[in-house]
């Protein structure tokens, strides 16, 4: 990465400068809009040429990690290859012009892909029914979580408004309950990693509306117990809730819908790998067991003989309603769709395989290495959890410092202080789309950081040294607001 | 195979390493009763010829219609450069930038585009976008209840003007808190939102009144006044704005005495492709008061260890993986990649050529006025001031009307049956800069020749 900078990009602006061949032709001038609606002083935009706009993007881009130049050992977030191809067939020009209000009879190429999508994603979560619509994890969550609500209320079953999360459980988790209206009560994890049976009967009652757990947990390995827990939550009345985050871990494996669960989100941006943009969109489908079928989201699409079409409001009256303006992020299912066409049904299978053998492989390096695992015992899943407490405790280094050293080694750190309950943790995720020379770089260069840290702790605390930036004043950040860029006059 | 790079000679080194003689052995902590036995649902795979041929085709079936179809969603001119730029890998597949010294780019472009958008629609700050504009209506009116301390009801205004599938998203989303929206109906002659309408809320507690301009109708609300009226009351105001719209129209932050608290839209008129309905992202600003209360990433500048400046996430002890079950949101996405490509759209339209795209997507919509307007069975719904969407009454039925034009390769706008059956007949047309003069007589030539074809029939 070139260590370069970039103005902001008002400060290339020239009064009267502009991109004119962009512009439309200007033409006779419509019926006058009322003067008291009128707006008196332009907005503060840019007044640059297209060159200096390209220039200036341009260079900020290489300001940027991505996959497409960098390794990114993210647990939980399953930051693979983002294929060319899905791009390129989901930019078709039909499909990029289509109105979302356009008829079906002018969308039945684009419906087929979505009917066909919904299919798979069935056929490999073993759930009953699919909705497209939520437009992120998170997004699909809420749709989860209400689902389980209306459930309840449906049955007339008015109490239950508790969910159960596990306390190594994902910040989105309990967010989403509360935005359900639902209170939460985080549960014990065992010293083994899995959840404590005990404390969950203790936990489950009249009160309980479901239980919201990741399987393999956000610790990196199976829930073993997983048919026990299933069958606890039940008995009691609730429903369980399947967060998709690690479903790389396990596709071709093993299928939540046969692990009993209810509903489950499905990040697409992780494991049928549409690309993270620097932080969206992404797109968040839900798959529900037969029970919960009735309340999907709207819309669904369906088929009728050989035309696909969406599925009227008056069809789905319990559902729990729209999510999206129209039809949730489209052009995210597309190129979804087109990597399930491409991996077909072994290469889905080798998903699971490949990014279960690279985070086992990564894990023994490192351990070879000297660095400890939070769970030896266990087998890792696609991902693991390396945890620094005895650097922190012997070396005052931690695992921040690790983090933001790796960057200047090019690597992406990986997730740091998450899960809550390992201290000084990192979680570490390489994905199967990662040679095993990238995994060889990528362990010599914490051995390399570890012996700095007995060595030369100074340097490695003060990292990063080789980035566009240093380590930046986050206090600062937040006491003096300076969220948007002003003229120099009233700076 | 399914983007794996590993030979078998490797695989055999790495699953020594390990200590296990298969890769399935690494999955002997899974219950044998729980494991897959076949997917036999999943077609076979496709290499990159035969699922670009199996798209091409799909993409053919949609074809290219000629569109005068809005209602949310605006076809506009895309400069080549902008999606040349944001496509680029270090963009595209970029994470979330939390390790802030790895994502400066990303950071600066949603600095800057938070400048942009702040000042589009006359506001302090900005966050870094939401999933649409309908979601991000439902988070203001979240928003609403969190920030408007004087009021306790949680009681929100929606006007039947705004986008009805703006309203339901709110009601999905905002439901389960025990936020109640209460309609307003609009006035059947000027298509718009009254002072008269607002009148029984007089001395109630009321949390927030939404204002769309242009509503839904494409009609320009009197937003002076209803956010006076509002203001006067300690009433929130939440405008949902289109951006285009804000090039020549007064901004929410200029409406009444003392403008909009909380404004939002729908980004996608700003470089975004329509496709199908997304991905689009939902804009948000607001007054610096209430920053607190908004929910979603922020990018605030600060500076480096060695006193240089650096972009990084703010205010994240409002945030989901911070706060968990007390934060503003659970969201934690923005639409990252389309902030990109809104922000390089800004950046090639400058104020003056997004002020030009604005007039003439208005004049465009007023010459197919004319031009429809001028059939027998054909006039406008309401007198009231437009930007580049209206509604026509037609005689007769719009839905097989819809179809007979589509069979043209026409798509003749959106039927306000479903939402609005009182209106009548009512057709809602809207026409940008992408449309000729050539387009709209062919639409007014498809239009009356069908019209006449069913009165003589």
């Amino acid at each position: 990465m070139a260590a370069l900078r970039e103005k902001v990009i008002f400060e290339y602006s020239r009064p009267g400068r502009a991109a004119r061949d962009q512009w439309p032709a200007q033409i006779s001038q419509g019926s006058p809009m009322p003067e008291t609606l009128r707006r008196k002083s332009p907005p503060l935009l840019p007044e640059v040429g297209e060159l200096e706009a390209v220039r200036h993007f341009t260079r900020l881009s290489q300001l940027n990690f991505s996959i497409d130049t960098h390794f990114y050992p993210l647990g939980s977030c399953t930051m693979k290859y983002n294929p060319k191809a899905c791009n390129q067939y989901a930019m078709l020009p039909e499909f990029l012009g289509r109105h979302p209000l356009a008829p079906e009879s002018h969308g039945q190429g684009v419906l087929a892909c979505l009917f066909e999508l919904q299919e798979m994603l069935k056929e490999v979560t073993g759930m009953r029914e699919v909705s497209l619509s939520p437009m992120a994890g998170a997004h699909g969550e809420f749709a989860g979580v209400a689902m389980i609500r209306a459930y309840h209320r449906a049955r007339g079953d008015l109490a239950r408004d508790e969910i159960i999360v596990p306390e190594a459980a994902h910040g989105t988790n309990p967010a989403t309950a509360t935005m359900c209206g639902c209170s939460v009560r985080e549960i014990r994890v065992a010293a083994d990693g899995d959840i404590d049976i005990a404390a969950l009967a203790a936990a489950v009652g009249p009160h309980t509306a479901g239980i919201m757990l990741t399987n393999p947990s956000t610790l990196g390995i199976f829930e073993r117990r997983i048919e026990e827990v299933a069958r606890i939550v039940h008995a009691a009345g609730g429903l369980l809730y399947y967060d998709g985050a690690n479903l790389n871990a396990i596709l071709g494996k093993v299928r939540p819908g046969d692990m009993d669960f209810d509903v489950i989100h499905m990040n697409l941006h992780k494991t049928f790998s549409t690309p993270h943009g620097g932080g969206g969109p992404g797109a968040g489908a839900v798959g529900v067991s037969a029970r919960l079928a009735p309340f999907l989201p709207i819309p669904i699409v369906g088929r009728d003989a050989e035309r696909y079409r969406w599925f009227a409001e008056a069809e789905l009256p319990q559902s729990i309603g729209r999510l999206s303006a129209f039809m949730g992020n489209i052009g995210v299912l597309l190129r979804a769709y087109i990597y399930m066409r491409m991996l077909g049904r072994t290469g889905m299978s080798a998903v699971g395989d490949y990014a279960t053998l690279n985070a086992n492989y990564l894990l023994a390096r490192l351990q070879q290495a000297g660095f400890e695992a939070a769970y030896p015992k266990r087998r890792a899943s696609h991902e693991f959890i390396i945890t620094l407490k005895r650097e922190a405790r012997e070396l005052d280094v931690t695992a921040m410092d690790f983090a933001k050293r790796l960057l200047d080694h090019g690597f992406h750190a990986p997730t740091t202080y998450f899960p809550l309950i390992v201290p000084e943790c990192l979680l570490i995720e390489p994905t199967e789309t990662e040679s095993p020379e990238i995994l060889d770089a990528f362990a010599a260069a914490m051995a390399s950081i570890e012996r700095e840290a007995h060595e030369e702790p100074g340097f490695l605390k003060s990292a990063p040294h080789n980035m566009p930036v240093r380590r930046l004043d986050d206090v600062r950040a937040a006491k003096q607001l300076d969220l948007t860029w002003k003229p120099k006059a009233q700076a | 195979m399914a983007f794996i790079p590993h030979t078998e000679s490797e695989v055999a080194v790495m699953l020594a390493a390990i200590g296990v003689s298969s890769i399935d052995e690494l999955f002997d902590e899974i219950p044998p009763s729980l494991r897959v036995r076949s997917l036999d649902g999943i077609p076979a795979a496709l290499n990159e010829m035969e699922i670009g041929r199996l798209m091409s085709a799909r993409a053919q079936c949609d074809g290219r219609p000629l569109s005068f179809i809005g209602a949310g969603a605006y076809e506009h001119h895309i400069p080549a450069a902008v999606w040349a730029v944001a496509s680029r890998g270090e963009f595209y597949s970029a994470y979330t930038p939390y390790q802030a010294e790895a994502s400066q780019g990303t950071l600066q472009v949603i600095y800057e585009y938070q400048t942009m958008i702040a000042s589009l629609t006359g506001m302090d700050v900005a966050n870094a976008s939401l999933y649409d504009g309908a979601s991000a209506l439902a988070e203001a009116c979240l928003m609403a209840v969190r920030a408007n301390r004087k009021s306790q009801a949680q009681r929100v205004l929606m006007p039947a003007s705004v986008h009805p599938h703006y309203r339901k998203v709110a009601i999905t989303a905002a439901g389960n808190q025990a936020v109640s929206f209460e309609a307003v109906p609009f006035s059947q002659g000027e298509g718009r939102t009254t002072a008269a309408a607002l009148a029984p809320f007089d001395g109630q507690d009321i949390t927030a009144l939404v204002i769309q301009q242009p509503n839904f109708f494409g009609v320009l609300e009197d937003v002076d006044a209803l956010a006076d009226w509002a203001r006067a009351r300690n009433i929130f105001v939440i405008a949902c704005v289109n951006p285009t719209s804000l090039a020549l129209l007064k901004p929410p932050g200029e409406w009444g005495a003392g403008g909009a608290d909380i404004v939002v839209g729908e980004g996608q008129p700003l470089g975004v492709p329509l496709a199908s309905g997304g991905p689009y992202f939902g804009f948000m600003t607001t007054r610096m008061a209430h920053v607190r209360q908004m929910p979603g990433r922020v990018v605030g500048r600060t500076v480096d260890v060695s006193g240089r400046d650096g972009f990084t996430l703010t205010l994240q002890a409002r945030e989901q993986h911070i706060r968990r079950a007390r934060a503003t949101s659970n969201i934690c996405t923005n639409q990252g990649l389309l902030v990109t490509a809104a922000t390089i759209y800004m950046s090639l339209m400058g104020p003056a050529g997004l002020a030009r795209v604005a007039a003439v997507s208005h004049a465009r919509t007023s010459e197919l006025i004319a031009a429809l307007t001028r059939l027998p069975g054909v006039r406008a719904a309401f007198a009231s001031p437009y930007f580049h969407e209206t509604v026509l009454l037609l005689d007769r039925p719009v839905a097989p009307v819809l179809r007979a034009l589509a069979d043209r390769g026409i798509l003749g706008g959106f039927d306000l049956a479903e939402h609005y059956r009182g209106l009548g007949h009512a057709l809602l047309v809207c026409a940008t800069e992408t449309k000729t003069s050539a387009d709209i007589e062919r639409f007014a030539n498809a239009l009356g020749d069908l019209m006449e074809a069913a009165r003589a029939a």
